[in-house]
C-alpha cells in the first residue's frame, strides 16, 4: 500500500530482518559438498557473499533457503570437493 | 583568544560536545583534527576519535555513529571532500545531521593547496546545508549553530561549515570561546527520533520501490526549506545568548540606498566591506550582499534586494565549466520574477587561491556601476587573467 509523505518516516527503516528474503529461491545451481574430501580449511565458509555456510567442527553446511548459487564456494574450494550441480524441478 | 579559522573549528566542535570524530588529515584541515586528537587525549572532550584510512571512510564512521544516536564531526578540505561524496548523499539522505567544516580548496591539477570554492560548489547537490563564512569567530559559531538548526524535528540535514584555506585556516583572529554551561544551555544532547538501539531489530536505508522513493525525497525537500527558517531563529536565539550574530542567509551591508551590490561569499566579503566603505566615503552609492547559506539558498532575500539595486556584480570562486559561476546562476534566476530586473554580472576571481585586492574589489564595482547604466559586453567575465587585454589591479 503507497503511503502519503507524512505518514512515512525520514528516511526508510524497517523492522523486518534481511532474513525474510530467502535468497535461495535464486538459485540455478546448487552447491553439493563431498565432505570425504574436505581438509576443513573453511575458505568456503569464509568466502559465501551470503553467509549461507555453517561450520560444524570445521565441514561446511549449506543452508539451502539462503545459497542463490553464486558458485563462489565451489570455485574456491582447494580440494575441490564442492560440485555446482543443476537445480531441477523446482 | 587568538586563533586560527582552523583551531575555531576544533573548538566549535569540542563546546558543541562532538560524541565522535572520524577523520583523515589533509592540507590545511591537519590543524582542527590534531587540536580535536589532542582534546580527546587530554580528557577535555570526552569523545572516541576514530582515525581513518580515507575520507570516504571518515564520513562513512560519521554516518553510522550518528545512526547509533552519536553526535559526530569531521573536517576535510579539497579532494578529501570529493572522496566523501558518495557518503556525503548517504547522510543526507538517511536524515543524519552530521556538521562538518570544509576548508575550501582548489581541485587538482593543476596542483593547488590555496582557497577556491569549487570543492564545497561540487557539493551542491548533496543535500547538506552550506555555510561560508567570513571570519574565525564566525566558524566557532557557525558550527554550534548548524548543530542547533540541523538537529530540528522539521530539518534533520546535515551542514557544511566552510572556512577559505589559508585565509581563514591558518591566519589567527582574536576570537571569544564561550562558556561551556552557556553552550550547553543552547545546544541540548542530540536525541533523534530514529536510531539503532540494541535489542531492537531494525534495518535501516532500506530499498524503496518507485512507488515510495519519491515521497522520501520531498520529505528531505521540506527539511531543506523548513532550514531557512530555523537558521534564523536559531541565530536569533544565539545572539539573544552570546550577544552575535552574523547575518542569516543572507548578510547585508550598506545595501540601503545602493546603486550596486557586490555578491560574493567567504573570507573576501570582509575585504569588500573595506572597499564599501572606502568608495562610499567618495559619495559612491555601492553595499555588499554576502552569501552566508549557498544551501538553502537565500532567493528571497535577494529578490527583495534586487528589486532595489540597479545592478549585482556577482564574485564566483569557482567556475562551473560549460555554465558560469554557480553562485551567478543561482542569483540570476532568482531576479527573473522581478518586475524591474537589476543588471546582472559575473566575476570570476581568486581562483586556486590569487588574492582578490581591494583594488581589484573596486574595479568590480566601478565596472558594474557602468554595465548596470550600459549594459554588458560579457555575462561572465574572467578577472585578472594573466594574457587578457583589462587591467584588474
Ligand atoms: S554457492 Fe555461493 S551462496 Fe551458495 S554456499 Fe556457495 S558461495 Fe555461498
Ligand atoms: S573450501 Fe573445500 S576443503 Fe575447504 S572447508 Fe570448504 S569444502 Fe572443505
Amino acid at each position: 500500500m503507497t503511503k502519503g509523505h507524512k505518514e512515512l518516516p525520514l528516511t526508510p527503516v524497517s523492522d523486518t530482518p534481511s532474513t525474510i528474503n530467502l535468497t535461495g529461491l535464486w538459485r540455478v545451481v546448487r552447491p553439493v559438498v563431498d565432505l570425504s574430501k574436505c581438509k576443513k580449511c573453511t575458505l568456503c565458509w569464509k568466502f559465501c557473499p551470503d553467509a549461507a555456510i555453517e561450520l560444524a567442527e570445521g565441514e561446511p553446511h549449506i543452508d539451502l533457503q539462503y545459497c542463490k548459487g553464486c558458485g563462489i564456494c565451489s570455485f574456491e574450494c582447494p580440494a575441490k570437493c564442492i560440485v555446482m550441480v543443476k537445480e531441477v524441478g523446482r | 583568544m587568538v586563533m586560527t579559522g582552523n583551531y575555531a573549528s576544533a573548538y566549535g566542535a569540542k563546546l558543541s560536545r562532538a560524541e565522535v570524530i572520524a577523520a583523515y588529515p589533509i592540507t590545511p584541515q591537519t590543524s582542527i583534527v590534531e587540536k580535536l586528537a589532542e582534546f580527546v587525549s587530554s580528557g577535555e572532550l570526552r569523545a572516541k576519535f576514530i582515525p581513518v584510512e580515507s575520507e570516504h571512510s571518515a564520513m562513512a564512521a560519521c554516518v553510522a555513529a550518528q545512526t547509533a544516536g552519536a553526535r559526530t564531526y569531521t573536517a576535510t578540505s579539497s579532494h578529501g571532500l570529493t572522496l566523501m561524496h558518495e557518503v556525503l548523499m548517504w547522510a543526507s539522505g538517511a536524515r543524519l545531521p552530521i556538521v562538518i567544516t570544509n576548508v575550501s580548496r582548489a581541485m587538482a591539477p593543476p596542483w593547488s593547496v590555496w582557497v577556491d570554492h569549487m570543492d564545497s560548489i561540487a557539493q551542491r547537490d548533496t543535500g547538506w546545508l552550506q555555510f561560508f563564512c567570513q571570519s574565525d569567530q564566525e566558524v566557532l559559531d557557525t558550527i554550534i549553530m548548524a548543530y542547533k538548526a540541523c538537529e530540528s524535528r522539521s530539518v534533520m540535514l546535515p551542514a557544511m561549515v566552510i572556512e577559505d584555506a589559508f585565509i581563514l585556516s591558518h591566519t589567527s583572529e582574536p576570537v571569544d570561546v564561550p562558556d561551556q554551561e552557556l553552550v550547553d544551555s543552547f545546544l541540548p544532547a542530540y536525541a533523534p527520533e530514529l536510531k539503532i538501539e540494541v535489542g531492537k531489530a531494525m534495518g535501516f536505508g532500506s530499498l524503496v520501490k518507485p512507488d515510495q522513493y519519491m515521497e522520501f525525497r520531498y520529505k528531505a525537500m521540506q527539511g531543506m526549506e523548513d532550514a531557512r527558517e530555523r537558521i534564523l531563529s536559531v541565530e536569533k536565539e544565539f545572539k539573544h545568548i552570546f550577544g552575535r550574530e552574523h547575518g542569516g542567509l543572507l548578510e547585508r551591508y550598506r545595501c540601503d540606498d545602493a546603486e550596486v551590490v557586490l555578491v560574493a561569499a567567504g573570507s573576501v566579503a570582509s575585504t569588500a566591506k573595506d572597499v564599501v566603505d572606502a568608495m562610499r566615503a567618495k559619495g559612491v552609492r555601492v553595499g555588499l550582499a554576502r552569501i552566508r547559506a549557498f544551501r538553502p539558498f537565500p532567493h528571497q532575500e535577494l529578490r527583495a534586494l534586487g528589486s532595489k539595486v540597479d545592478g549585482l556584480a556577482v564574485l564566483d570562486r569557482s567556475y562551473t565549466f560549460g555554465a558560469a559561476g554557480a553562485m551567478f546562476t543561482e542569483v540570476k534566476a532568482s531576479m527573473y520574477s522581478l518586475q524591474r530586473k537589476p543588471a546582472v554580472k559575473n566575476y570570476i576571481a581568486g581562483l586556486g587561491g590569487r588574492d582578490i585586492t581591494p583594488r581589484t574589489l573596486e574595479k568590480i564595482l566601478e565596472d558594474m556601476l557602468v554595465v548596470s547604466k550600459r549594459g554588458a559586453e560579457d555575462e561572465v567575465e574572467w578577472v585578472d587573467v594573466a594574457g587578457l587585454p583589462r587591467r584588474w589591479r
